[in-house]
């Protein structure tokens, strides 16, 4: 997928945001290798220092772990992933019902919406 | 440690001064923007580190020693102009360049010339204004250089080629080299920068790492610009 970046928001942090992302998803599943800092620099079009702060960052945060000689994987560690999940859903839930607020629904009408969603959306078992 | 520095630097044409007694401190790893409205002082800058204008006052300092030939042959520049000679064949430029350069990294040049689908055997003055600014570029890039100074690197070529160059930048600097780009295109550059510096006649007005910037004031580079620079 192509990278675009947002005006006014640090590079990193919105490289930050979709590796964290494609880390929770399982675009890059658990104990995946990751490509190489300047690797995915050239691909994205950013500077190498940059992309490096973002894998710092995700290393802080235990998402990602170095092997001395073998490069940068995806943690195992489902527990670390799981908070992952609901950390990004957490971030996507208060944002959709922040602009159902102002879009003037009730905590009511958005719980029945997101239901009337789901079931019009098939089951859990589709998944 | 610093690798260009310019203490009080200032340079005068006649009464005109174009560096007003500028501090600046580059380190090396860095891909830095040196940036600007027409006649702010980029060229000269660029020009005086490359010892191709010596300084009115003040000094620039290139891994502590004054320009000369010494500091040529670490330091790669592109000027903002053409400057090879037209009557040579590209192949022929490639030789040239490993007699003239102790760091000229002959396979890297060909292999990126191949990727640009420029053919060696073709005069110089005889590819397009855009192909000739690539190997210009392509040139300058496969030297093993300390120091990149790039005068307006992108400004004559088309977007595609615009993105190839800025990837060839970022994947062919050596971790510990630096490199500094003047450019007016901010929006094309702005992904690769680590820092820049906005000149404003004659003086620094900003040195800022990018990503600072943006959260600083919640705007890009190029908005931060034209708020900046306002007519």
């Amino acid at each position: 997928m192509k990278w675009t970046f947002e005006n006014g928001i640090p590079i990193y942090m919105q490289i930050l945001r979709r590796l964290r992302t494609e880390i929770a998803s399982g675009a890059y599943p658990p104990g995946a290798k990751l490509p190489p800092v300047r690797e995915l620099a050239l691909e994205a079009g950013v500077n190498p220092n940059t992309m490096q702060r973002a894998f710092a960052e995700l290393e802080r945060d235990g998402l990602v772990y170095t092997q001395r000689t073998s490069g940068r994987f995806v943690t195992k560690d489902t527990e670390v992933l799981k908070n992952l999940r609901k950390t990004l859903s957490d971030d996507v839930i208060e944002e959709m019902c922040g602009r159902l607020i102002r879009l003037g629904m009730s905590r009511q009408e958005i719980r029945s919406a997101v239901e009337a969603w789901a079931s019009a959306n098939g089951t859990e078992a589709d998944e | 440690m610093a690798v260009l520095e310019c203490i009080h630097l200032t340079k005068k044409y006649g009464s005109l001064t174009a560096l007003d007694s500028i501090d600046l401190s580059l380190e090396p790893g860095r891909i830095v923007g040196l940036v600007g409205p027409n006649g702010s002082g980029k060229t000269t800058l660029i020009k005086l580190a490359q010892h191709l204008l010596t300084p009115t006052e003040g000094e620039i300092l290139i891994e502590g020693q004054e320009p000369g030939a010494r500091t040529k042959s670490i330091v790669s520049y592109l000027p903002d102009r053409e400057f090879l000679p037209a009557w040579m064949n590209v192949e022929s430029l490639l030789y040239f360049y490993e007699d003239f350069y102790e760091d000229f990294d002959i396979a890297r040049a060909e292999q990126m010339l191949e990727s640009l689908n420029i053919d060696p055997h073709m005069t110089f003055r005889k590819l397009s204004k855009g192909t000739r600014e690539k190997v210009q570029l392509v040139m300058t890039m496969s030297r093993n250089a300390g120091i990149y100074l790039l005068d307006e690197p992108i400004a004559g070529v088309d977007p595609a080629a615009r993105d190839y160059i800025l990837r060839t930048i970022i994947g062919n600097y050596s971790e510990n080299a630096l490199v500094l780009i003047s450019t007016h295109l901010i929006a094309d550059v702005e992904t690769v920068l680590d820092e820049v510096v906005f000149l404003k006649q004659g003086h620094i007005e900003l040195h800022e790492n990018t990503d600072a910037l943006r959260e600083r004031t919640g705007m890009s580079v190029d908005n931060y610009f034209r708020e900046v620079y306002r007519c």
